[in-house]
């Protein structure tokens, strides 16, 4: 097996895996970045959202060889010196979470709307989050708390 | 295989009682006397306020007999508290500690939890019955105050004063007098003291409170943004591996021949078959699942039931294990005869899952002949005892403990998952961790029940409701008695062996019998033409749930706009577990008759509230849960096989879904804490299916609701 080159977190890291194994299991099991979440292994979850060159994928349906080369953002690197991004702090202030499994992925999930629309609609959200699942129900808190972190970053 | 959750509840504590004098409390209970280090340990004999309040369920006490610890303080002030509840997103690691703080006089920053850990907490009969916070709540708040009077009498005797002339604040006894003070870990001079208290101590009055009946933020919320909590799935061991098992092709099955050739002669791949068991173990995840496709296994599975029979099924098969009715009163027979309005209709619902986002997981390791077991799961201690009767070992020689799990809805009692990592660990002689994968949660975990509800009712024209006849099959006994005061009342459960494992799931049948009731007053306030809200007014003299009707109709403007073909508005409530609800649903019409549920407004009021953000959380979530199985929920099986095994096909709730929520919290300080991790959730099916049939005039009996 040869090894492959991915950027995560912004640290260059050698991975030796099978090409097609998917990119979740390498994040958990090897770089033990744990935050990455298995939901259903199908992509209807979203629990294993990460940003792949800052756009959102389904970790569990993204090869790893198919992140050869390119940046990889966990919900660990989103914490800058020390302080939590916006979001994270949204989430925590509006209590957005109960069993908190579902959290990384909507975290990324908004972090990557954010990235392409910092002035989002509570329809363009809901929109963007869909694919995203909380069985805890705290959709509306969700929503509340991206609102939140829209207006934080708006500048 | 299959249970009926509230006679589980009952059996399991049953059990307890058989078992209690030989159980739990061994040599591993004074080694934890012995372990703990220099500070104030607080121990009850007995617990009698829990075992008083949980009678009349069980018939006994859901706690052990013999000492047990409950409450540690430290040297450096920090307070360690134990308990056998485990947090499942609920929130009550936040909840207990609030009330701890509070009866303790300490900042809740000081308080950590140690929760479902088999060695060290107290026996618990588990998490599920909404009983943390009206039984583990004054369980905790009384070791706290009997802590803070022995504290108190340490600084008075360190003092030569009366206690009553000391003062417990913010982690320190002071005297106003002199202005001494000192902190409750030099109080305890590095002395290992320890206090066995019994009896009733007196809690602080909800009226009192300052840190209770806050809205305290979650207390180790930041590890969840930030992806460091760690889950059972996010556990790892030195030289761990990864288990996998290879499932029967269908339910009942029982294996005929298996060939794991191929598999035994992978490099580092353990192979197991005991009896119907087939579990492979390797290094990693993703390479596990290889040998499972090279196992060629031949099962035989019996011919099975499929879902479009089920309910004829359950009452056919009725009547073998029928329990006494839950209440006869007056005569229904006499009642119906002389009714002027009568009325009997059928409702069922379907079984459902209650697939929690993190997959049932086990790591489990062996140390000699000692295993150690992390596992999300509501029953450590039964996980445990499940744990030594299949790897016949004792159970003291099992410890489990439950990390913060990623969601359970009364769908992780049982311990299957830790079972299959024990057995591959210790033929692999490493640690082996598993985790079900979605398929396997849809599939091998088990069911909220199915069921037949029926209804039969009598009153007369002026609204006054004189007969009430009711019969659940199979979907259980839980909120089946009436709220309502009616003269003459039979009300029955009939258990059912039915086709699918089944057990707890949130709420109990408390969904289904309020789905059923509600519904059915609907139909009776039609009938008599009066107002769904006058109608129960009228026919109930519960103050608790007269509250709530009339907070949640005046939140909802209930009666100033009508219902139209478009736009429908529907109402219903009830109790159950010291939770009282009323909600109100309105939702929107679309031309191929697509229900959207615009807003739902729901008044709660479960006594004195001990986190009001914690408590709005909870019945938020209760309320959106309560729309997958008003609306879309449904397993469908044939042939021993689960149809929709996939988030694509089993339809949970979404963003796309959210109605406007509106929760209207009635505080009763006056009343005692009740839970409400369930009830808020029973209300919406019956509600969106009202409002359906004001918008529509379609009266749909049926879970999950499917107008057109």
């Amino acid at each position: 097996m040869e090894a492959i080159a991915v950027i995560v977190n912004g640290k260059q890291q050698r991975i030796t895996a099978p090409p097609d194994e998917p990119l979740l299991w390498v994040l958990r099991d090897q770089l033990q970045l744990t935050g990455t979440k298995y939901g259903c292994g199908e992509g209807h979850c979203g629990a294993c959202t990460v940003l792949l060159e800052g756009k959102p994928v389904r970790s569990c349906l993204t090869q790893v060889a198919a992140a050869a080369g390119k940046h990889v953002i966990t919900v660990e690197g989103l914490e800058q010196n020390g302080t939590l991004h916006p979001v994270q702090q949204a989430f925590l202030r509006e209590e957005a979470f109960q069993c908190g499994y579902c959290t990384s992925g909507m975290i990324l999930s908004a972090v990557a709307l954010l990235g392409s629309n910092r002035t989002p609609t509570e329809e363009e959200i809901v929109h963007a989050m869909s694919g995203n699942i909380c069985r805890c129900g705290t959709y509306p808190r969700i929503v509340a708390a991206v609102r939140e972190a829209a207006q934080a970053t708006k500048g | 295989m299959s249970s009926v959750p509230d006679r589980e509840l009952a059996l399991e504590i049953k059990q307890h009682e058989v078992n209690g004098d030989l159980h739990w409390f061994e040599l591993d209970r004074r080694d934890f006397l012995k372990l703990f280090g220099g500070g104030l340990l607080i121990c009850a004999c007995g617990a009698k306020t829990v075992a008083q309040e949980s009678g009349g369920r069980g018939g006994g006490h859901e706690l052990p007999k013999d000492i047990a610890a409950w409450l540690r303080i430290a040297g450096d002030g920090q307070v360690t508290v134990f308990t056998g509840k485990v947090e499942v997103g609920q929130n009550i690691r936040t909840s207990l500690a609030q009330q701890v703080a509070e009866e303790l006089r300490v900042p809740i920053e000081s308080i950590s939890l140690t929760m479902g850990d088999t060695d060290l907490v107290p026996w618990d009969a588990g998490t599920f019955g909404s009983r943390t916070t009206p039984t583990m709540g004054p369980q905790l708040r009384t070791m706290a105050v009997a802590a803070r009077e022995m504290l108190l009498n340490l600084a008075a005797q360190d003092w030569h004063v009366e206690p009553s002339a000391l003062v417990a604040s913010d982690g320190r006894i002071a005297n106003p007098k002199t202005s001494q003070s000192r902190s409750y870990g030099e109080l305890t001079h590095g002395q290992k003291l320890v206090k066995v208290i019994e009896g009733d101590w007196p809690l602080t009055p909800a009226t009192e409170w300052k840190i209770a009946g806050a809205a305290v933020p979650k207390v180790d919320g930041t590890a969840f943004v930030t992806g460091k909590h760690q889950y059972t799935s996010d556990m790892s061991r030195p030289g761990m591996l990864y288990g996998k098992i290879l499932r029967p092709s269908g339910f009942k099955a029982s294996l005929v021949s298996l060939d794991d050739q191929a598999a035994k002669e992978l490099s580092k791949v353990t192979v197991v078959r005991d009896g119907d068991f087939v579990g492979v173990a390797a290094p990693d995840i993703w390479s596990a699942e290889q040998p499972l496709t090279t196992l060629k296994a031949q099962w035989k599975v019996p011919p099975q039931l499929s879902n479009r029979e089920l309910f004829a099924y359950l009452k056919a098969n009725a009547g073998k294990h029928d329990q006494e009715p839950a209440d006869v009163t007056g005569s229904v027979t006499k009642a119906m005869a002389a009714a002027e309005i009568k009325l009997s209709q059928s409702y069922t619902v379907a079984y459902i899952q209650h697939a929690p986002l993190e997959p049932r997981a086990a790591l489990a390791e062996w140390q000699g002949d000692k295993l150690t077991v992390w596992t999300g799961t509501q029953r450590p201690f039964a996980v445990r005892d499940e744990l030594a009767a299949a790897l016949r070992i004792p159970s003291q020689n099992v410890r489990v403990l439950v990390p913060d799990t990623g969601s359970a809805y009364g769908g992780k009692h049982t311990g299957e998952t830790a079972i299959e990592a024990a057995r591959l660990a210790r033929a692999a002689g490493k640690p082996v961790k598993v985790i079900w994968t979605r398929e396997e949660e849809f599939t091998w975990a088990y069911f909220r029940p199915a069921g037949v509800i029926e209804i039969k009712s009598g009153a007369q024209r002026g609204g006054t409701i004189t007969a009430w006849e009711c019969h659940n099959y199979n979907s259980g006994p839980a909120a089946i008695n009436v709220p309502y005061d009616i003269a003459n009342r039979l009300i029955q459960f009939h258990p059912v062996d039915g086709p699918l494992r089944q057990g707890s799931y949130r709420g109990l049948a408390a969904t289904a019998n309020h789905f059923a009731r509600e519904s059915h007053m609907d139909e009776l306030s039609q009938a008599v033409g009066m107002d769904p809200l006058q109608f129960r007014l009228k026919n109930t003299t519960d103050d608790r749930l007269r509250g709530v009707f009339e907070a949640v109709a005046g939140k909802a403007a209930w009666g100033k706009q009508k219902s139209t073909p478009e736009r429908g508005f529907g109402m219903a409530g009830g109790f159950e577990k010291g939770g009282h609800v009323a909600t109100i649903a309105e939702v929107e019409i679309g031309p191929a008759k697509t229900v959207r549920i615009r807003r739902v407004v729901e008044a709660f009021e479960c006594g004195a509230v001990v986190n009001p953000n914690g408590l709005r959380n909870q019945i938020e979530g209760a309320i959106v849960m309560g729309i997958g199985g008003a609306l879309f929920e449904e397993v469908r099986f044939a042939d021993g096989r689960i149809l929709n095994q996939h988030f694509s096909e089993y339809r949970v709730p979404r963003f796309k879904d959210m109605p406007q929520i509106d929760v209207v919290l009635v505080d009763r300080k006056d009343l005692p804490s009740a839970g409400a991790g369930e009830t808020p959730i029973v209300g919406v099916a019956p509600a969106v299916a009202n409002a359906i049939f004001a918008a529509t005039g379609e009266r749909l009996r049926a879970l999950p609701l499917k107008p057109g």
